[in-house]
């Protein structure tokens, strides 16, 4: 119906985010009367939404029309950001920033390069900036949970490491049934994910490669490729941990460091 | 020249907090020989948990030296200096698996497998034979406190820390892990640091008393001397 009364895609857009805008905010209505404090701030949810990833989309159509290397600047500012927004998850970990940079560098960083290398991900800029932030993304939440758990279980189990510590184990040694913990509960979602692939959901960018006109079979195989992309960037990136955390954990002399709450 | 078994000189701990410089040990001195128990008496807080880590090495002194057969302990490898220093905790903190996987993991750190006979007379000598294959979890608190016990043995160190291991049993258990520990550093004529706040405790297994208070000495000398009430 709003395709009769606009004409161009920039006002068709607009009408039917508005639309949308309109009907969220009649939902949020509803549920204020209903008892539910969401209502009030909705309407500024929505607009700083839609403000933000209109700014998004403004840039990109900036740089698609730039060289495949601009990408390169981009995603190294992305895997940068992410590594400052993990370090925000463990302010107590000493060195935190550099770990997580380390660790997605190895991951995120290594994976989208070797299959750029490999021409499974095509060396144009509108193939690396869309896939290479979805891994880098979920790199980043693999790699808070890892180093969030990997914490959480150092501080519940500070007794046993330091009796494994006091019998003469190495640091590496007394904190590994932690890190297998927590690398094991790191990649669950990931591994849900996998397991539950066009079963419990059709991810965004198979529905988006279908919307664009790409035939459903490879836009699913597409989807598959980014899936186990990003289960090995965060494979890569929290094996990496486990052997750099330690190390930030227990002091030179091999003993476990007070780590705040 | 004849050097003791375990000497602190001069040792301090302080730690850095958000409010300056926080005292935790002053100045502790003392030599140990071999075969010697010393019973560290003091309040909760005085700084005895504090003394028993420095001398495992878990935590750093501020200052000070602490010395095993003369040598300052910090040229030792650590693995190594606690396979020397041995540490039984407050509470046991026993590894998930059985009671033999347990006392056979601290000679397992380099390279050392305990055979069958090996781990069947530690738990002998900790009055839990038969108990090998129990899983740890199962374990009454008395009966894992001797299995820690047994972990800290299989390692054979010359010097015995024990941190108030008495503290979290029941009075039956206490009685029983405490006569136990006495006989074990008898019968090794084991070198002893034994952490209690129980004043006929530290009478009934010391040979020498160092009281502590806020962090320092207050005294140094034979249970005779130092409880005689």
């Amino acid at each position: 119906m709003l395709k009769l009364l606009f004409h161009t895609q920039l006002s068709l857009g607009l009408a039917q985010a508005a639309t949308v805008a309109v009907t969220a905010m009649i939902v949020a209505r509803l549920a204020t009367r209903r008892g539910a404090p969401i209502g009030r701030e909705i309407p500024f949810v929505l607009l700083r939404g839609l403000v933000q990833i209109l700014l998004v989309g403004a840039l990109l159509a900036l740089l698609l029309r730039g060289p495949w290397w601009t990408s390169i600047p981009m995603l190294a500012v992305m895997i940068f950001t992410a590594a400052s927004i993990v370090r925000r998850r463990v302010p107590e970990l000493p060195g935190a920033y550099s770990l997580s940079l380390l660790c997605m560098c190895a991951g995120a960083g290594g994976v989208i390069t070797f299959m750029t290398l490999l021409g499974i991900v095509e060396p144009k800029i509108t193939m690396l900036i869309p896939v290479g932030s979805m891994v880098i993304a979920q790199n980043m939440n693999i790699q808070s949970l890892f180093l969030n758990r990997f914490l959480g279980e150092v501080r519940s189990h500070r007794g046993e490491i330091e009796s494994a510590l006091a019998l003469g184990a190495t640091p590496e040694h007394a904190a590994e049934p932690y890190l297998r913990a927590s690398f094991h509960a790191s990649l669950i979602p990931a591994t849900d994910n996998l397991r539950s692939l066009g079963i419990v959901w059709i991810p965004g960018i198979m529905a988006g490669m279908v919307l664009s006109g790409s035939s459903p079979v490879y836009a699913a195989l597409y989807q598959f490729i980014v899936l186990a992309m990003i289960f090995t960037a965060g494979g890569l990136s929290c094996l990496t941990a486990t052997y750099l955390v330690p190390r930030r954990i227990f002091s030179p002399h091999q003993q476990l460091l007070q780590l705040g709450s | 020249m004849n050097h003791s078994v375990l000497e602190a000189v001069q040792l301090s701990r302080a730690l850095d907090t958000s409010h300056g410089s926080k005292s935790l040990l002053r100045d502790l001195e003392f030599r140990l020989e071999r075969g010697q128990v010393l019973a560290v008496l003091g309040p909760s807080g005085a700084g005895k948990s504090t003394l028993l880590r420095l001398l495992n090495r878990l935590d750093e002194p501020s200052s000070g030296h602490i010395l095993l057969h003369g040598k300052d302990y910090r040229e030792i490898e650590p693995g190594q200096l606690r396979r020397q220093v041995g540490m039984v905790m407050q509470r046991a903190y026993l590894f998930p698996g059985t009671a033999s996987d347990n006392i056979r993991y601290g000679p397992a750190q380099h390279g050392v497998t305990l055979s069958v006979t090996q781990v069947n007379d530690l738990l002998e000598q900790v009055g839990m034979s038969g108990y090998g294959d129990r899983e740890t979890a199962t374990l009454s608190g008395g009966e894992a406190q001797r299995i820690s016990l047994a972990r800290a043995l299989a390692n054979e160190p010359e010097v015995l820390l024990l941190d108030e291991p008495t503290s979290a049993l029941d009075e039956a258990s206490k009685q029983g892990v405490e006569g136990l520990l006495a006989a074990v550093v008898r019968e090794r004529h084991a070198t002893c640091v034994w952490v209690t706040h129980d004043v006929a405790q530290a009478r009934r297994v010391a040979d020498l008393v160092l009281q502590i208070e806020a962090g320092a000495a207050i005294a140094l000398g034979t249970p005779q001397e130092m409880l005689h009430a």
